[in-house]
């Protein structure tokens, strides 16, 4: 994969940088790597049983209406406080997982239910975590951005830009202290990489040659500041060589890419404890959060994106190749609903919380 | 044995009796300590149990509690508490609120320790007592020994302590000696205050370097015919309100004495637990000694006004006695 083109910021002078006229990526640029990748993508496909396939687009799709689904409960008041969807990255946390094996660690930011999804958290447990009530993931105390496993190794949903980095960090320490192969996968935004925690837990991974794999999510938006008014080195990817880090830049609207480049990264983890730092260019179609109308954006690069929406083109290169059909589509479709309407059903009749859970749960051995 | 000593021993016993228990910070390993707590662990566990981590506070703080996630037992050094203000975040925003946002699956076995408060003249930035802060938040745990035993007992309990604790030396008091019990099993469960000296006329509620304090101005007071109760709570919190309430019952007359500001401060939430569970029992209102409202200055004169000394605390046990 070539590296981005730098979009260079029309700083005006002192203070605040003005918009970027343009938007990240110039969108004929866009269109040529839209080809190129749709012909590699099916090149992938040979490579892959069908089985692999067919779950992967399925938990695309899955976590595509499930959250439809939850816009839709928030709009209703059923959730409350922020809920930042993932609509449009599903690729990343798909492809990235696809290579993981079940004992390996993974944690993320805020913008958790994808991820929580494919780790095998089920649909009946994220939504009741949102809607707050006791069956949830978390007991209904963390919410939209503190989903948690301990059993599925999912650690977490984070909600201080860049705090789980240094945690995957140290997740990483104990697989190399107990001498075992676990890997472990750290997401975060672009936005994150401008925290000093990025930065010094990439400077001791490889410092110290710890087996985790740094996962950027680059939507191209912290919030509502683009990447361009936020960084002056737009390139995530080459940050890691201030730490002599690997790196790769992927294109995060293929699935399979970004699942290859993680098996390079998981290879090299497992075999030499070698960190890795993946960069993997996304997109959110919808707002950072519910609560987010979207001004910074235009409706032309909201709408190139979605051209290249990655279930579309999953989708479609999956009947390309005959791996995929009418009916086979449909099924997944049908068993999505099916459970997105049962994961609503049972946050629906879930109890709330015990008026006691408040005082649970804060010590390891109560403290009157 | 010197505190340092007891420290070390402390650290030194846990990481013999637990795999799973390691020492990072800065200067902990080759250079054997900032202020040599932990001198000969590298030698005897090796580098991979006692490391050295570049300055980076926040950084191998959160380290520490990913590690702490899935089943290790860290102890992180700062060199000062002064430099864990770096790592709030992740002390705060993790460590201590992990369980309770993960609806309980997650125990954070971790113990962040290293001085707190003043030490000899090193001027603003390195002269803080933190431990209002963190004793603030629900979740962790704060413990704070006087003598050295209690700092033996007290971090071997913290290191086998499945919540998040944050252990708060003092760099005065290292060179302090005291005696020590013998025994690998001698420890000192977080949460039990202890009385250091008992009295009839008037209760001192001291903690770290102020106990040392308290106990000669009572000596002080004792000539002067008033019979002073010492009281250490030794852990922040858990808080041992009730051995502190029933010192109160029995004298009447409280001064408590710290080095931290008083704005917001440990002594302010005793005294107003005091009031709520003992008001009736008070003989005249509760008086605090508390380090001066200003950054700590350089010079040493302005270092020592700035600092709770014996003459104050003789002066306010008199002043709560009406003696004056």
């Amino acid at each position: 994969m070539k590296p981005r083109t730098q979009t260079n910021s029309p700083s005006g002078g002192a203070g605040v940088a003005e918009r970027d006229e343009r938007d990240q990526i110039d969108s004929d640029e866009l269109r040529v790597e839209h080809e190129q990748r749709i012909q590699e993508q099916q090149k992938h496909i040979e490579e892959i049983d069908n089985e692999t396939l067919l779950r992967m687009l399925y938990q695309m799709i899955l976590i595509r209406r499930f959250e439809e689904k939850a816009a839709e409960a928030y709009t209703l008041g059923k959730i409350g406080g922020f809920c930042h969807l993932y609509i449009g990255q599903e690729a990343v946390a798909v492809g990235t997982l696809s290579a993981l094996r079940p004992d390996d660690y993974v944690l993320t930011s805020y913008r958790d239910h994808g991820h929580a999804l494919v780790m095998g958290i089920s649909p009946d447990e994220v939504m009741a975590e949102l809607f707050g009530k006791i069956g949830g993931c978390s007991k209904g105390k963390g919410g939209s951005m503190h989903l948690f496993d301990a059993d599925k190794h999912f650690l977490g949903g984070h909600a201080i830009v860049g705090g789980q980095i240094p945690l995957g960090t140290g997740m990483a320490f104990a697989t190399k202290y107990r001498g075992t192969d676990q890997v472990t996968l750290c997401y975060f935004g672009e936005a994150a990489v401008n925290q000093g925690a990025f930065h010094e837990s990439l400077n001791m991974a490889q410092l110290w040659k710890l087996p985790c794999i740094y996962v950027c999510e680059n939507n191209q938006y912290g919030m509502g500041t683009s990447l361009a008014r936020a960084m002056s080195q737009h390139n995530v990817a080459e940050k890691a060589c201030s730490y002599d880090l690997a790196s790769e830049f992927v294109d995060g609207m293929d699935v399979l890419a970004v699942r290859a480049a993680t098996e390079r990264a998981v290879e090299r983890a497992r075999k030499d404890y070698l960190p890795s730092l993946l960069e993997v260019r996304t997109y959110r179609f919808m707002g950072h959060s519910m609560s987010d109308p979207g001004h910074y954006r235009t409706r032309a690069e909201i709408e190139r994106y979605q051209e290249r929406d990655p279930i579309k083109v999953f989708g479609s290169n999956l009947r390309e190749k005959g791996v995929l059909d009418d009916a086979g589509l449909k099924e997944i479709e049908g068993r999505v609903r099916d459970e997105v309407e049962r994961a609503v059903k049972f946050a629906d009749s879930s109890p709330e919380p015990a008026p006691e859970e408040l005082y649970t749960d804060v010590y390891a051995t109560p403290i009157k | 044995m010197t505190m340092r000593e007891a420290l070390n021993q402390a650290m030194r016993e846990e990481m013999k009796r637990d795999e799973s228990v390691f020492l990072m910070g800065e200067e902990v390993a080759e250079y054997q300590g900032a202020y040599k707590v932990s001198k000969g662990l590298l030698e005897e566990f090796g580098d991979k149990r006692v490391i050295d981590s570049p300055i980076t506070e926040l950084g191998f703080a959160g380290l520490g509690v990913g590690a702490a996630m899935v089943g290790l037992r860290p102890v992180i050094e700062f060199m000062t508490f002064n430099f864990s203000i770096l790592a709030t975040d992740q002390i705060i925003n993790s460590a201590a609120k992990m369980r309770y946002m993960s609806g309980g699956q997650f125990k954070i076995p971790i113990v962040f320790r290293g001085p707190n408060g003043s030490a000899f003249q090193v001027s603003s930035q390195h002269s803080q007592a933190l431990e209002s802060w963190y004793a603030h938040f629900p979740g962790l745990k704060v413990v704070m020994p006087s003598t050295p035993a209690d700092a033996k007992g007290l971090l071997k309990s913290a290191i086998r302590d499945d919540d998040p604790v944050i252990f708060m030396e003092q760099e005065r008091m290292y060179g302090n000696k005291g005696e020590v019990p013998d025994g690998e099993d001698f420890i000192i469960p977080l949460g039990k205050a202890d009385v250091k000296r008992e009295g009839k006329d008037a209760t001192v509620i001291a903690r770290s370097m102020t106990v040392p304090l308290a106990l000669k101005a009572a000596e002080e007071l004792e000539k002067q015919g008033v019979s002073v109760e010492v009281v250490d709570p030794r852990t922040i919190r858990p808080l041992d309100i009730e051995t502190i309430v029933n010192s109160v019952k029995k004298t009447n007359r409280v001064v408590i004495a710290e080095e931290s500001h008083a704005f917001c401060g440990v002594a302010a939430e005793i005294s107003a637990q005091i009031m709520e569970r003992a008001f009736d029992y008070l003989d005249a209102p509760v008086k605090r000694i508390s380090g001066a409202d200003v950054p700590m200055p350089y010079a040493k004169n302005l270092e020592r006004l700035a600092l709770p000394d014996v003459e104050r605390v003789v002066k306010a046990v008199r002043e709560v006695a009406y003696m004056d």
